[in-house]
């Protein structure tokens, strides 16, 4: 059971400001039903430009709830200057603390009062602030590495693990973990802090049976792990020379991911840990496929 | 402490009063050694003999063929292990999408030391695909582990005939039967079953005791080094107040079975009924026609299930989920997601899972908090449309 804090289980249990305004001046919305939380906030500005209103809906766990419930009090009162200037963290401590893998609930939040902001802003002047929404890192769950970058640096976190804790990226598939990594070290690196990350190391020659050997190591390691997590899997069929044959099975139809290949993501995995000449061909159906040592001990 | 309305009894039983009364001259004046020389000591080896019969009793089979273990997990680990250990040549183990933890982890933990794991995929309703089944086995397979219940939906795979196509092949053929044990028949005499995991908990015994059965002629060495217990095969002092409570509440779930499929099925219904009734845009997961009687998953669709189970915990009501946020991950349940149930229900799944303690009043009461939880929740919901 988780240890929510009795702030928590009050907003839960008694949320404040729960609705939307039908006339509202902002409307944010972040997450969605596959992703098992999603926010509606929506606000309204008084005379003195602040906001004298916000009510929120949400779906999604008990901290969720709470985070939505306990922003739409924080925020009243407050200019939209001051509003934007709200951090999930903010919205963290005001709840007496969240579980370490709930803390992405004070994070959608806190996006969904940016979402709402800009919304304001694009209504009432017809111009959307600068402020760009980024590169879809995690397609699963939809996260630009805008969004990633803010996290790393509001929380400051070093590991992917902790990322996916805060915005769910890379929580899914796990295909987007390396380029993760990249914008933790590269967001840390600006700190001057030295990033605990590693780099793969890719062995200089290998001969063929190392390298099909290390082929199958980075599928069972790298890449089943994260298909299996879809509810898909892989075998590796044959390696001819720089060719790797695969078959694919049981992608999760609902998932982002369908958009694009499989393919090219078990290609770069292995790009990256054995060589980079490999090139992936799918083998279509695993039905057909003669099963290892039949043919060959007979 | 309020009121407490179990309904999550495939996490865990309450010990019965039997059971609980049979253990407890082990836990006081009979705490003797069975491998020891005195008669006070062998009197309780005496007493471990008689608990491995009343196990042999329900399950069907000889009493030497029961091993006492510390859990479920631990029977599933060996299982498995122990029979890749027996069959050195073979590399590849058959198993399906929806097995418990206990043999998913294995299993991918010895992937990733060079065996190869193939993963029956099941249908919308969680049914095993047979023929798959058929076309995975080949002559590297060294054990093929499938579930008898589910222990998320309820769902009960046609293990017989399962056990029948693995043993024809003359594959090893492990079962976890840690959810069917005590609620629905079993016969080991008529099914070829090489290797069966139980777990006491799940029937009305403490924690801490599980059996793994192993058929005579099986290939399965030691797995616990150490003295001669049981068999030679698990060193290790006996649990015995696990061990006599175990074989009581054996002897217990053999007496009740009869109830389990009649009037706990007939509560569960009427739960499913109630519910299924006063609660718009909900579905039942798993198997209906094949399923565990005490055994109940139903989706509310655009709620999310951990504040389903925190409304519900107000009222003192204890139940599951296969959400995501449950469990620390981001994923809902693998078993849904297996079966292709789709995310949005899937966030939304709550178990309930009844044991012959449950009552009418029970059900009645949990059938008439639910409604206006879900309602509440849904009143939060921004995919529901409200006036």
């Amino acid at each position: 059971m988780w240890d929510y804090t009795e702030k928590v289980m009050d907003h839960f249990l008694n949320p404040r400001n729960v609705g939307f305004i039908e006339d509202a001046d902002g409307v944010g919305e972040v997450g969605s039903l596959a992703c098992g939380d999603a926010l509606i906030l929506t606000f309204k500005l008084d005379g003195n430009g602040r906001i004298a209103d916000a009510k929120f809906k949400t779906f999604g766990c008990a901290s969720a709830v709470a985070s939505s419930s306990v922003l739409t009090e924080m925020i009243k009162g407050m200019t939209l200057e001051e509003a934007v200037g709200v951090t999930n963290q903010d919205i963290a401590r005001r709840l007496g603390g969240l579980p370490h893998q709930k803390m992405h609930c004070s994070v959608m939040g806190q996006e969904a009062l940016e979402a709402a902001i800009q919304d304001y802003y694009k209504r009432k002047q017809g111009i959307a602030p600068p402020k760009p929404r980024g590169q879809i890192v995690c397609t699963c769950f939809g996260v630009t590495d805008e969004e990633i970058r803010k996290v790393v640096r509001e929380n400051d976190l070093t590991t992917v693990e902790e990322v996916t804790n805060y915005c769910k990226a890379g929580g899914g598939c796990g295909g987007c973990h390396g380029r993760i990594e990249e914008l933790i070290a590269e967001v840390q690196a600006r700190k001057g802090v030295e990033p605990r990350v590693a780099a793969p190391k890719r062995p200089a020659k290998l001969t063929n049976i190392q390298k099909i050997q290390l082929v199958q190591q980075t599928i069972n390691e790298q890449i089943r792990p994260a298909l299996r997590a879809d509810g898909g899997d892989i075998e590796l069929i044959d390696v001819e020379g720089s060719k790797v044959i695969v078959a694919l099975r049981g992608m999760c139809a609902q998932c982002k991911m369908a958009q694009f290949t499989m393919k090219d993501v078990v290609q770069a995995k292995l790009r990256e840990f054995v060589s980079e000449d490999l090139v992936v061909e799918e083998q279509k159906d695993p039905a057909d496929t003669p099963q290892a040592g039949s043919e060959v001990d007979s | 402490m309020n009121r407490v309305i179990y309904m999550d009894n495939n996490a865990t039983t309450r010990v019965a009063d039997e059971v609980a009364e049979a253990m407890r001259p082990y836990l006081t004046e009979r705490y003797g050694n069975p491998s020891s020389m005195h008669t006070f000591g062998g009197q309780v080896a005496g007493d471990i003999a008689r608990a491995r019969e009343q196990v042999a009793d329900l399950l069907g089979c000889h009493p030497e063929e029961i091993l006492f273990t510390s859990c479920g997990t631990e029977s599933d680990n060996t299982a498995i292990k122990g029979t890749l250990a027996s069959y050195p040549e073979k590399r590849k183990i058959v198993t399906t999408r929806v097995e418990h933890p206990a043999v998913l982890s294995t299993c991918r933990d010895l992937e990733r030391h060079g065996y190869s794991v193939s993963e029956i995929a099941v249908d919308r309703e969680g049914r095993l695909d047979l023929d798959e089944l058929g076309f995975r086995m080949d002559d590297n397979t060294a054990i093929v582990s499938v579930m008898w219940a589910n222990n998320e939906t309820g769902t009960i795979f046609p293990i017989d005939e399962v056990a029948r196509i693995v043993t024809e092949r003359g594959i090893v053929f492990h079962t976890d039967a840690v959810q069917a044990v005590g609620k629905i028949p079993i016969s080991l005499t008529d099914t070829p079953i090489d290797l069966l995991s139980l777990a006491g908990h799940k029937l009305h015994a403490p924690k801490g005791i599980g059996v793994l059965y192993v058929r005579k002629g099986t290939r399965l060495g030691t797995f616990m080094h150490g003295g001669h217990q049981e068999g030679g095969r698990r060193g290790g002092t006996e649990n015995v107040p696990g061990i006599i409570a175990l074989g009581k509440a054996c002897e217990l779930a053999r007496r009740y079975m009869d109830e389990e499929n009649t009037r706990v099925r007939a509560l569960r219904d009427r739960l499913e009924q109630k519910i299924l009734a006063s609660c718009p845009d909900c579905m039942v997961n798993g198997d209906v026609e094949n399923r565990l009687p005490n055994t109940l998953n139903v989706s509310f669709e655009y709620i999310e299930g951990e504040a389903i189970l925190l409304m519900l915990d107000k009222f003192g009501i204890c139940a599951s989920s296969g959400s995501a946020c449950t469990s620390g991950s981001l994923e809902p349940s693998h078993v849904l997601r297996a079966m292709g149930v789709p995310f949005t229900a899937a966030h939304g799944s709550i178990r309930f899972s009844l044991s012959r303690y449950s009552t009418e009043q029970e059900v009645d009461f949990v059938a008439e908090k639910l409604p206006a939880v879900v309602q509440r929740l849904r009143e939060l919901s921004p995919f529901v449309k409200t006036a």
